[in-house]
């Protein structure tokens, strides 16, 4: 592993993100997208819980015996999960109750356990904290990306305050119900990696097999279907 | 990575100092966090107490608008105002488990599911300018599918007439269960009768959606799709505590204009 911090660091984003590329920690993007505050909490705490548990791994990396590795990693990354909870219901009571079990459900995310395994049994403690900031700023911009357009189009605000009026609300702004619903995220996901792909071609994946034209078939002197 | 890790020795070393760390992390952090929690809680019980008489808005200071609110006790047997314990210290959840202070249910009267009764519910009283009862806030629970839903009940000066429900604690099954946060289901319960003519509970959670025009609309609630249990739930602890084991007597008291 010869990539540099900055590469680590800010690679997860566009080049290898969890979400898009890697299309891992789906559930919960499209659970808590439907609002920015939500987002953005969930965002925070992920990328939190993702850069103390690869830290906490790495520290202990080489003393790791191989036949419990995985709950060693699941008991720190359980434990970070629980402080972050205890933590939001201290100073973020209200925000702590709509996400009720998306907090919780990091501990299953693939994403962190994936980063320990992966990354910090193999690397220093300051590098594999930086890549868990990475995956979680990764992970971060594809739910704040989601949820800016979830929540503009579905409610017609942005962190609640109202910027197109809905005609409930006596405006013009008819909103796309779609849009509060989870599967909306889906579709938007899609869209991002559409986007990221066109940018970036070397993320598309190679075909498993392609179909040989007649041509070529009778070239390698293979039968012909009837 | 050394050999050395993975004989059985390191292999209880390791999971026993993973186990105290982490252990010592998580119960610091609950126990330094534990005042913040506590008041969020009571903040957010004033919240709720607000949203079910409808007096919660956006630039509402909870705390003023709470201080207008008037706290009683009340006896469910005789339904009339107690002084038996002190609104300001009566803490009505640990009376819920205190054999001095509820009774044990039997089961076939158990329809909520919470087991005991207590003798004394702690209510809240929205007053008119003029000092007249205007609406009454009763705190509700009972067992859903997978928790007991603790909730208020506004209930208008007739006795008789919902005026807002609110859960502030459950752990159903979010978008399913869950749904009993909503504010368009909760918003359908303004305005139900609680009772029929011959004074009994009439409440019904209906599957589907209830049509306004047919005889009894004025009782039937809609129910969560996909939630069978939750609504069944809600409608028993409906039937519970605003029946003769609940707030009932204190609700005909109130019709009477017997409670002021």
């Amino acid at each position: 592993m010869a990539e540099s911090p900055k590469k680590i660091l800010f690679g997860p984003i566009f080049d290898n993100n969890p979400i898009a590329l890697q299309i891992l920690g789906i559930c919960s993007a499209l659970a808590v997208t439907g609002q920015m505050n939500t987002a953005l909490v969930m965002a925070a705490a992920l990328t939190a819980v993702t850069a103390f548990s690869n830290l906490g791994v790495s520290l202990i990396r080489n003393h790791i015996p191989s036949s419990i590795r995985i709950i060693v990693q699941m008991t720190i990354i359980a434990s970070l999960v629980i402080v972050v909870d205890q933590i939001l219901r201290a100073f973020a009571y209200g925000l702590s109750k709509q996400l009720s079990v998306f907090v919780g459900l990091i501990i299953t995310n693939c994403i962190v356990m994936g980063r320990t395994e992966a990354f910090a049994m193999k690397n220093p403690p300051g590098l594999s904290f930086l890549d868990g900031i990475g995956n979680g700023l990764g992970y971060s911009f594809i739910l704040v990306s989601l949820s800016v357009v979830r929540e503009l189009l579905g409610s017609g605000s942005l962190l609640g305050h109202k910027l197109l009026i809905p005609v409930t609300d006596g405006g013009w702004y008819v909103p796309n119900g779609l849009m509060l619903m989870p599967p909306s995220a889906f579709f938007l996901i899609g869209f991002i990696i559409w986007a990221l792909r066109t940018a970036k071609p070397e993320q598309v994946e190679h075909e498993e097999f392609h179909v040989i034209t007649n041509e070529e078939a009778a070239e390698y002197d293979l039968p012909l279907a009837a | 990575m050394s050999a050395s890790n993975d004989t059985v020795g390191k292999t209880i070393i390791v999971a026993a100092s993973v186990a105290i760390v982490c252990s010592v992390l998580v119960s610091s952090a609950a126990v330094l966090l534990k005042p913040y929690q506590e008041k969020n809680k009571a903040l957010d019980l004033q919240k709720n107490v607000l949203e079910a008489a409808g007096l919660l808005h956006d630039d509402t200071d909870v705390a003023t608008a709470f201080s207008k609110i008037e706290r009683r006790v009340i006896d469910l047997d005789t339904g009339a105002y107690t002084t038996a314990v002190d609104p300001d210290t009566y803490d009505q959840r640990r009376a819920e488990k205190d054999p001095n202070l509820s009774d044990k249910l039997p089961r076939e009267a158990d329809i909520a599911g919470i087991g005991r009764r207590e003798h004394y519910a702690q209510i809240y009283i929205v007053r008119t300018p003029d000092g007249a009862i205007d609406k009454v806030i009763l705190p509700i629970r009972g067992y859903g599918l997978w928790s007991t839903l603790r909730g208020f009940l506004c209930v208008e000066a007739d006795g008789n007439t919902i005026c807002g429900l609110t859960y502030y604690e459950h752990a159903e099954t979010p978008g399913l269960g869950g749904e009993v946060d909503n504010p368009r289901w909760k918003a359908l319960w303004h305005g139900k009768k609680i009772y029929d003519d011959n004074g009994a509970v009439a409440l019904d959670v209906i599957k589907g959606r209830v049509d306004a025009s047919a005889p009894g609309a004025e009782h039937k609630v809609d129910g969560l799709s996909g939630a069978t249990l939750t609504s069944n739930g809600v409608e028993h602890m409906m039937h519970f505590w605003l029946g003769d084991q609940g707030y009932h007597p204190f609700l005909r008291k109130l019709q009477q204009g017997a409670i002021s």
